[in-house]
């Protein structure tokens, strides 16, 4: 059963409270924790170590070596052991540290995990939560730093979130968790430090609902993770300018809501998608194909894509910054787009 | 190292109780054989889709693991899984119409030979993959401790398997979390059509338990109540905390890898084909029943005539079985 409980959107808290992005996944799986005796979390380093990125900070010291399990590093074990434990009625989250990891359990997450279920005729669910930390501009280079959304997006039977903000960390951990399929909460490294009211109760943000983080009436500019604050510095700078851009936050790429983005260029007749990921065959493609398909005659310019360059990750800060989009390509795409119509 | 297993027991009150056990192996075997055969026949005749990796010879195996569980034990299996279902007991019915391709089917038609599954039945599935269903039934198994119960996992696979970074991952990860999985090595001689000497410099596959610290035991797996014996040990251990353990069972596929007919390239010789056939684990039970007075000739035909006319009914029950309707076809893609 999936219980979805939205935050209370109408008076959350009198004080608004602050918390970092890694503080409020640690409070939603906590919460979890304390919600559903059957969810426990297995990974490298996770329990006496806290997580490499401290994530997983005191879960020891509160749930104790049962429900929170240091293995070795043996990520394709690890899925599996969250593949038969969920087939067996547990809910694991289980942590790939780097999203760049999955590379070696690919196996157990698209082949059993996501499938399990459908090959089965239905018999089970795999309530199976894999958290894993995404994304470049840390310097981690080629092999700690991609952003894989595209690969799993394409997997049918597996769901995946991109949470932006410390507010989207929690709430999507927390519904990833409550889920009954196989769902990948994909933290952004360079977030993790940032902050955003984060209300303290336990909340659940729906798996497969856009949320439009801005109004605006002249582009759509959709936004993948981290180029979501990226996406709403470079509407600041717009507007200062006389342009209004609409900023849409997906938050789960798999189911992706559609919906809300025809709606959204109806009204603005220009989009951009922009993600970390590189362009080529990324989520830009599949968004920019579903908008000409349901929305050509509103189009007022092709939909344009910025993503990362047909690259790996580069080491060096200068090479990395040139590959990342920002805020400054954002602006430029969205000029672009209005020049063009 | 390995262990080997003695060929019988010294304990005379043992030998007495496999009296019974012989009569339950016999009869998962004979199962597992007609259903085996059968299928065999229909995919010869056209009449199933997709593929068919057919358990002749192996039935030993399955046969003699099985008996030593609990319904609540969980095994997970390979693309060669007809004989763990059929000796955990899946329905017969539902394993044909999953053949067929029916809708009521183990899988309802979604899953086919590769998917076979009985969750009710602790089986969690055959499996596509190759070594896949080691670090799955793991998982199995770290659920059971996890909830407290004293169900164990069984995970079976190959020699070709024990080549593949799962199962060695699968084995580690078990012992260093101490996890009650008995790990069933069915070395059959062959990874598909490559002999074990040439995907392996070993000769006892059993040897790779030793680096994980697991202890092993090495048993003709031609002989049903060998393995049973090597089962039931390895499971009670298991059940008692003391961790997982390994069973190599010698075995050998009667058919091809995959099908029924012989393939373009010889890669077994007939002598060798022979010699193994000659040691038909079912043939070797029943001489030894009889011999020692375990059953009579009649009585164990009798198995045989009961099991083809329920053979017999779950095909055509597959047979008249409707077909799954396409506009069904994203049923069971996600939960909820």
């Amino acid at each position: 059963m999936t219980i979805v409980k939205e935050a209370p959107a109408a008076a959350p808290n009198v004080v608004a409270r602050k918390l970092t992005y890694v503080k409020a996944f640690n409070e939603g799986l906590a919460q979890a924790m304390r919600e559903d005796e059957n969810v426990f979390v297995a990974g490298e380093d996770v329990a006496g170590y806290g997580g490499v990125f401290r994530m997983f900070d005191n879960l020891l010291d509160e749930f104790g070596p049962r429900r929170m399990i240091d293995t070795p590093i043996s990520e394709a074990a690890l899925v599996g052991l969250g593949v038969g434990a969920a087939a067996r009625g547990l809910r694991p989250v289980v942590d790939l540290m780097f999203m760049d990891f999955i590379g070696v359990c690919l196996d157990q997450i698209v082949n059993q995990a996501a499938k399990m279920k459908y090959m089965f005729g239905g018999a089970l669910s795999v309530p199976l939560t894999i958290t894993t930390a995404s994304g470049a501009g840390l310097g981690a280079a080629a092999q700690h730093s991609q952003s894989l959304e595209a690969w799993l997006a394409h997997v049918p039977g597996l769901k995946v979130v991109m949470p932006s903000d410390a507010y989207t960390a929690k709430g999507l951990t927390v519904s990833a968790i409550r889920d009954d399929n196989p769902v990948v909460v994909m933290l952004n490294k360079v977030l993790l430090g940032s902050t955003s009211e984060v209300p303290e109760e336990i909340y659940g943000i729906p798996l497969g609902q856009a949320h439009t983080a801005r109004q605006g009436s002249d582009v759509t500019v959709i936004a993948l993770g981290r180029m979501v604050g990226e996406a709403l510095a470079a509407a600041d700078e717009l507007a200062a300018q006389g342009v209004e851009i609409e900023v849409i936050d997906p938050r789960t790429v798999q189911p992706l809501d559609t919906e809300t983005m025809f709606a959204s260029v109806r009204r603005t007749n220009r989009v951009l998608v922009v993600h970390e990921a590189v362009t080529f065959g990324g989520l830009g493609a599949e968004i920019a194909a579903q908008i000409q398909d349901a929305a050509f005659d509103h189009l007022d310019a092709p939909v344009l894509r910025i993503g990362a360059p047909f690259s790996p990750v580069p080491f060096s800060p200068v090479l990395e910054k040139a590959y990342v989009p920002d805020r400054a390509r954002i602006a430029e795409g969205c000029r672009r787009l209005l020049e063009r119509s | 190292m390995a262990q080997r297993a003695s060929k019988k027991s010294a304990d005379p009150a043992a030998n007495q109780e496999s009296a019974q056990v012989v009569k339950d192996l016999h009869e998962r075997m004979v199962r597992i054989r007609l259903f085996e055969t059968e299928a065999g026949k229909l995919m010869e005749a056209g009449r199933l889709p997709g593929f068919l990796h057919l358990y002749v010879g192996q039935e030993a195996v399955a046969a003699g693991v099985m008996a030593a569980l609990r319904d609540d034990d969980q095994i997970t299996s390979t693309h060669r899984g007809h004989g763990h279902a059929v000796a955990k007991g899946v329905g017969l019915r539902e394993m044909y119409a999953e053949l067929y391709g029916r809708v009521t089917g183990a899988c309802l038609g979604r899953g086919g030979s590769m998917h076979i599954n009985d969750l009710t039945r602790g089986m969690l599935g055959a499996n596509g993959i190759v070594g896949a269903g080691v670090p799955i039934a793991v998982g199995a198994a770290f659920a059971a401790r996890y909830k407290g119960e004293d169900s164990v996992a069984v995970t079976f696979f190959g020699d070709g398997a024990t080549n593949i970074g799962a199962f060695h991952e699968g084995a580690n990860m078990a012992a260093i979390l101490g996890l009650p999985v008995v790990f069933v090595c069915e070395n059959n001689g062959y990874a598909e059509f490559t002999p074990q000497s040439g995907h392996m410099l070993l000769t006892d596959v059993a040897d790779r338990a030793a680096a994980y610290g697991m202890p092993s035991v090495i048993v003709d797996g031609m002989d049903a109540l060998a393995v049973h014996r090597a089962a039931a040990d390895a499971v009670a251990r298991a059940r008692a905390g003391a961790g997982p353990m390994m069973i190599e069972a010698k075995t050998y596929r009667f058919y091809d890898h995959q099908g029924v007919k012989g393939l373009r390239h010889p890669y077994r010789s007939a002598e060798e084909v022979a010699e193994w056939k000659a040691r038909d684990p079912i043939d070797l039970l029943e001489a030894r029943a009889v011999a020692d007075g375990t059953a009579t000739r009649a009585e164990l035909d009798d198995v045989w005539q009961r099991t083809r006319d329920e053979i017999a009914e779950a095909i055509a029950y597959a047979e008249a079985s409707p077909l799954p309707d396409p506009a069904d076809l994203l049923l069971n893609v996600y939960s909820g």
